[in-house]
C-alpha cells in the first residue's frame, strides 16, 4: 500500500502549493488593487485615523485634520465649509470622497509615493504618518466677493461665478449656489452622515454639484464672443466690418421663422459694424454670421475654445457642448440659433470663463487648475503648478479686435454693469431660455484690465426676478462679476 | 499487498525529549502570542497571562508525561505542532473578544474561555483515547459499530427535537445547552469503518475489473460502495446543506479506496462522480449557486460576497508582514473566530505568518502520512492514511475557500476556529495517530527464537 499513499503524500503537497501561492497572490500580488477596491473599510478606516494634511489658502486651511477622542483620533473639519465646498469637496467615512479630497487623496492621506521617505522616517520614529499639505490658487477676496455676490440674490436663485487668471490657468474664484457644508458630511456621527447625505441627495436644486465645472447651461447671448471669434477667424471680418443687422432673420430653409432679437427691437440700422453688433448684443447678426461661418466652422471654433474636452481634472467636471450630437446636420434656424447660445449649445461656467480668458490672453486658451503647491508633511515643496498653454484658440489680432470690442460692450452697451472707474474692462451679458416654464439664464463674462488682464470670470444666475431681456440679466449677474474682479486687481 | 515498509533492523529512538523541547517551544510562541494580542489592542500585557504560562506548562507536563508512559515510540512532532495551533487559535478568538468587548460593551458574547474550556476537555479525551486504544488494531473489531456510530451522528441533526439549524447549515445537534457538531466525530468513525471494510473487501475490489485505457476499471457491481459513499454525501449536501462535509466525507473515501486497492481506477470513478455530484449541486440549490457565483464575481461587494471580500480586504490589509497581533481590524468579516480564522491570522501576522501556519498544518498531514508508511498492519496504514489526507482535505476547503482558490464552504479550521466539536474531533485523530505511531516505531516483540524452532513449525510447506 505504500505506492498509494505515496502518491497521496504528492496530491497533499499540492494541495498546499495551490494554498501558499493563494495567500501569495493575495497577499502580495493583488493587495494594491484590493486595497483600492471599494467598500474596503479597512483602508477607510486607516485614513481616517491619520492626520490628514490640509488644504490651504495662502497660509489658511480650508480643511484641515485636527485631533478629537474617538476612534478615529483625527476630525476633518472645514473651517469655512459651505464657501470653499466646490473646491475641497467632501471626506466622510461613509460616503468616500469628492473635490480635492479625492483628486489629492495620496498627497493629503500621505500614501503618495513622493513621501516614502516620509513614511519611513514615521515608522523609525513610529510616529503616526501623516499626509502632506495641498495649496490652492483661489484668491480669497475673489472667492468671498462671489460668495456675497450669489448669496446677496433674491431667495431662490441658483447660480455660480467662477474667476481664472487668464494667463496662466489659475481658478481664483469657484464658487455656486446653493451649496452645501462638508462638515456635515465629515462628521463621526454616521447617523447624522447618513441624514444629511439623503436629505442633500433628495433636494431638486442639486446642492452637491459643482455649478462651475458640472453644470452645462445654454449660454445664451454669452456665446456670441465664439460666434464673433469663428466670424473673425472665417471669414475675415475686424470691428469696424459691415454685418447685417435689422430687427429679424429669415433665410432660405427657416420657412415662416424668423430670428428676432431680444425684446424684438431693431439693432440700429441694416448695416452696422461688428462691434456695434456685440455691444447691442445683435440676434439677427450673431445668428447670420453663424450660417455664414457654416457648422463645421463653429464647432472647431468652439472646439478650440475647450468645448467638448472636461475643462479641469481636480474636480470634477463636464464638458460643454457646442450641439448634441457632432455628427447630426443642423438645419438653418438652429444653426442661426446656435450661434446665439440656444438651441443645444451648452456651456459650464468654468468653460466660458475659459473661453472669456484666452480673448483677454491674446488668444491663448489656459490650462485651468486648482493646485499650485504641493508639500510634504514637514513642508519641503514636492510639486509646483506650471502653467499650461492647451493651444492658441484665435489669432492674436482676433483677440486684440475682440477684446476692445468687449470693452466696448461694458462702456457703451450691454455690460455697464459691470464697469470699474479707471480700469478697462471687457464683458459680455447674455440671457437664455432653457423651456418656457422655468426662468431664463442670466450669464455674465468679463475680464480685467483689458491692457494687462488679471481676471476673467463668467458667472451665472437662475432666478425667477430675471427678465428675459439682457440689459436684465446683465443687471444681475454683472454686478458680481465686477466684486470678484475688484477683489482681484484690488480695487 | 504491499510488504511493511520497515525493516525489522530499524529501530526508532523515542524521542520524548525532543518532544518535550518542541511543545516547549510551542508555548513559548502561545505565550508570546497572547502578549502581543494584549500590547496590540490594550497597550499593556493580559493580567492572566503569568497564569496562564503555568496552567499550560502544568497541562504540557501532565500530557507529556501521559505519552510517555503509555505511547513512549509515538511520532514527537504532532503534539508540538498541535499544541501550537491550539494555543494560536485561542489567542487569536481572545483578540476577537476584545474587539467585540469594544464595540458592544458588557453584552458582548466572549468565546475564549469557552475554547480554553474545550481544549482542556480535548485534551482529557485525547488523553483518554491513548488510554482505551491501547492497540489501534483492536479497532478493526469494530467496523460496523463505526459504520454505524457514523450514520448516526450524521442524521442527528435531521432529528426534530435536537437536531438545529445555524446560519443556514442543519449540522448541529443541541444537547443541554451546549451545540455540537455531530458531522465531526462521524468523520473519524468513517475512517475506522472504511479502514476496517477496505482491509477486508480489498482483495475483490483490486483484482477484479477491466482494463481501459491503461487504467484499470473496477467491475460495475464492485461499484456499489462507492456509489454508497456518494450517495450519504449528496445526502448531507441536499438535507443538511453543508457543502465542505460533503466534500470531505466523500474524498476521505475516494482515497482510502485507491489506497487500499492500488488502483488509480477508482480516482477517475470518484472524481467523475465528484464533478457530476458537484455539478449537479451548484445547478440546482441555490445555497450552493450562490456560493459558486460569490467565487466567482466576488466584487462588486453584495450581500452574497460580503464575508468573502472583507476576507480578502483583511489578507491584503494585513500585506507580507501582516498589522501585528491586536492591531488589524480582522472583526470586520463575520465570522473571523470561526470559519475566517485564517484570515484573521493573515491580516494580522501577514503573508509569513499565514504561510507558517500553511506549513504547519502541511507538516501534520507529513507526519500522518509517514506513520500510515511506518505502520505495519494494513488497517493502521489506511486508518493513518484516512486520518491525514482527511485532514489535509479540510484544511485545503476551508482555507482554500477564503482564500478564492475554490467556493467557499463551512468547514472548520482545525484546532484554530472557535467550536467544540472541531477541538474534540481533531485531538481524538492525533492520539489515534500517535496511538499507530506508538505501534509502528516500537521495537517488534522478542519473539523470534520461537519462529526459527522449526519443531513448533505446525505446517511444513
Amino acid at each position: 500500500m505504500n505506492r498509494p499513499i505515496r502518491v497521496m503524500s504528492i496530491v497533499c503537497l499540492m494541495l498546499f502549493v495551490a494554498l501558499l501561492l493563494g495567500v501569495n497572490y493575495i497577499q502580495f500580488v493583488d493587495a494594491d488593487t484590493l486595497n483600492a477596491k471599494n467598500g474596503n473599510r479597512r483602508v477607510i478606516d486607516e485614513q481616517f485615523a491619520r492626520e490628514r494634511g490640509p488644504i490651504l489658502v495662502g497660509d489658511r486651511p480650508i480643511a484641515e485634520s485636527v485631533p478629537v477622542d474617538d476612534v478615529w483620533k483625527f476630525q476633518r473639519r472645514y473651517p469655512e465649509g459651505k464657501l470653499y465646498s466646490d473646491i475641497t469637496g467632501y471626506f466622510s467615512y461613509t460616503y468616500g470622497r469628492s473635490g480635492l479630497e479625492q483628486s489629492q487623496n495620496s498627497i493629503l492621506s500621505g500614501s503618495d509615493n513622493r513621501l516614502f521617505v516620509n513614511r519611513v522616517v514615521d515608522l523609525i520614529g513610529s510616529n503616526q504618518p501623516r499626509g502632506g499639505s495641498v495649496s490652492v490658487t483661489i484668491n480669497r477676496k475673489a472667492q468671498r466677493a462671489a460668495a456675497e455676490g450669489l448669496d446677496g440674490l433674491p431667495g431662490d436663485a441658483k447660480g455660480a461665478a467662477v474667476a481664472i487668471d487668464p494667463s496662466t490657468g489659475a481658478v481664483l474664484a469657484m464658487t455656486g449656489t446653493p451649496t452645501y457644508n462638508p462638515n456635515v458630511l465629515a462628521s463621526h456621527d454616521l447617523d447624522a452622515v447618513t441624514k444629511a447625505w439623503d436629505r442633500l441627495n433628495a433636494d431638486e436644486d442639486q446642492p452637491m454639484l459643482n455649478r462651475s465645472t458640472q453644470q452645462t447651461l445654454p449660454p445664451g447671448s454669452t456665446f456670441k464672443i465664439v460666434t464673433a471669434a469663428a466670424a473673425m477667424e472665417n471669414l475675415d471680418l475686424t470691428p469696424s466690418s459691415k454685418v447685417k443687422g435689422g430687427s429679424a432673420l429669415s433665410a432660405p430653409g427657416f420657412g415662416s421663422y424668423q430670428l428676432v432679437n431680444q425684446g424684438g427691437g431693431n439693432c440700429g440700422g441694416k448695416n452696422i459694424t461688428l462691434t456695434q453688433a456685440l455691444e447691442v448684443s445683435c440676434n439677427v447678426t450673431f445668428g447670420d454670421l453663424s450660417m455664414k461661418v457654416g457648422q463645421a466652422a463653429m464647432q472647431a471654433q468652439a472646439d478650440a475654445f475647450g468645448f467638448g474636452t472636461r475643462p479641469i481634472e481636480q474636480v470634477a467636471s463636464n464638458p460643454s457642448q457646442f450641439t448634441g450630437d457632432p455628427d447630426a446636420e443642423l438645419d438653418p434656424p438652429q444653426l442661426a440659433q446656435s450661434g446665439i447660445g440656444q438651441f443645444e449649445v451648452s456651456a459650464t461656467p468654468l468653460q466660458m470663463a475659459m473661453a472669456t480668458g484666452a480673448i483677454a490672453n491674446g488668444g491663448a486658451l489656459m490650462k485651468p487648475y486648482l493646485v499650485s503647491t504641493v508639500r510634504s508633511p514637514d513642508l519641503k515643496t514636492i510639486e509646483t503648478a506650471k502653467p499650461e498653454k492647451i493651444r492658441d484658440a484665435i489669432s492674436g489680432g482676433t483677440a486684440a479686435g475682440l477684446s476692445q470690442m468687449m470693452v466696448d460692450v461694458v462702456d457703451n452697451g450691454t455690460g455697464s454693469s459691470a464697469a470699474i472707474s479707471g480700469v478697462e474692462v471687457g464683458g459680455k451679458t447674455g440671457t437664455a431660455q432653457s423651456t418656457s416654464d422655468r426662468p431664463p439664464y442670466a450669464w455674465f463674462v468679463s475680464f480685467a484690465p483689458a491692457d494687462d488682464p488679471k481676471v476673467a470670470v463668467a458667472v451665472v444666475v437662475e432666478s425667477s426676478s430675471t427678465g428675459r431681456d439682457d440689459i436684465s440679466g446683465g443687471r444681475l449677474a454683472g454686478p458680481i462679476a465686477r466684486s470678484v474682479m475688484e477683489a482681484v486687481i484690488g480695487r | 499487498m504491499s510488504t511493511p515498509a520497515t525493516s525489522p533492523a530499524v529501530v526508532h529512538r523515542k524521542r520524548r525529549g525532543a518532544e518535550a523541547l518542541l511543545v516547549a517551544l510551542a508555548l513559548v510562541i502561545v505565550i508570546f502570542a497572547f502578549c502581543a494580542v494584549g500590547l496590540g489592542a490594550r497597550g499593556k500585557v493580559p493580567g492572566f497571562v503569568a497564569g496562564l504560562a503555568v496552567l499550560l506548562v502544568v497541562i504540557a507536563v501532565a500530557t507529556h508525561l501521559v505519552v510517555r508512559f503509555v505511547a513512549p515510540y509515538a511520532d514527537p512532532v504532532l503534539v508540538p505542532l498541535v499544541v501550537a495551533l491550539n494555543g494560536l487559535g485561542v489567542a487569536m478568538i481572545y483578540r476577537l473578544d476584545l474587539a467585540r468587548l469594544d464595540r458592544l460593551g458588557d453584552e458582548a458574547k466572549q468565546f475564549a474561555g469557552r475554547q480554553v474550556m474545550w481544549t482542556a476537555i480535548g485534551l482529557a479525551l485525547f488523553v483518554a483515547v491513548l488510554l482505551i486504544v491501547r492497540d489501534h488494531r483492536k479497532l478493526q473489531a469494530y467496523t460496523y459499530t463505526f459504520g454505524l456510530t457514523a450514520l448516526v451522528l450524521l442524521i442527528l441533526p435531521l432529528l426534530p427535537v435536537i437536531g438545529t439549524q445555524i446560519n443556514g447549515a442543519r449540522i448541529w445537534i443541541r444537547v443541554g445547552g451546549l451545540s455540537l457538531q455531530p458531522g465531526e466525530f462521524a468523520k473519524i468513525c468513517l475512517a475506522i469503518f472504511f479502514a476496517g471494510y477496505l482491509v477486508v473487501k480489498r482483495d475483490a475490489l483490486a483484482l477484479a475489473g477491466r482494463r481501459f485505457m491503461g487504467i484499470d476499471f473496477p467491475r460495475g457491481r464492485d461499484l456499489g460502495p462507492i456509489l454508497a459513499a456518494w450517495l450519504v454525501s449528496l445526502g448531507v449536501l441536499i438535507f443538511q446543506r453543508d457543502l465542505g462535509s460533503s466534500l470531505l466525507f466523500f474524498g476521505l473515501f475516494v482515497v482510502m479506496l485507491y489506497v487500499a486497492t492500488e488502483r488509480p481506477g477508482w480516482l477517475v470513478v470518484g472524481t467523475l462522480l465528484f464533478v457530476g455530484g458537484a455539478t449537479f449541486a451548484a445547478t440546482t440549490f441555490s445555497h450552493v449557486q450562490s456560493r459558486v457565483d460569490a467565487w466567482l464575481s466576488p466584487f462588486p461587494v453584495t450581500e452574497g460576497t460580503f464575508q468573502l471580500t472583507q476576507g480578502l480586504f483583511g489578507m491584503a490589509w494585513g500585506g507580507l508582514l501582516g498589522r501585528g497581533l491586536g492591531e488589524g481590524n480582522p472583526f470586520l468579516t463575520p465570522f473571523a473566530y470561526s470559519d475566517f480564522i485564517f484570515a484573521s491570522f493573515a491580516e494580522e501576522l501577514g503573508l509569513a505568518g499565514a504561510m507558517a501556519i500553511l506549513l504547519m498544518y502541511g507538516l501534520i498531514v507529513e507526519r500522518g502520512l509517514r506513520i500510515a508508511l511506518l505502520c505495519r498492519d494494513a488497517f493502521g496504514k489506511l486508518l493513518a492514511t484516512g486520518l491525514a489526507v482527511s485532514f489535509a482535505l479540510q484544511v485545503f476547503v476551508v482555507v482554500g475557500g477564503v482564500t478564492r482558490i475554490i467556493p467557499l464552504t463551512g468547514l472548520t479550521t482545525p484546532f484554530m476556529s472557535y467550536g467544540g466539536s472541531s477541538i474534540l474531533a481533531n485531538w481524538a485523530i492525533v492520539a489515534l495517530l500517535l496511538r499507530i505511531s506508538d505501534q509502528s516505531r516500537r521495537p517488534p516483540p522478542e519473539a523470534a527464537p520461537l519462529e526459527m524452532d522449526d519443531s513448533t513449525q505446525v505446517v511444513k510447506l
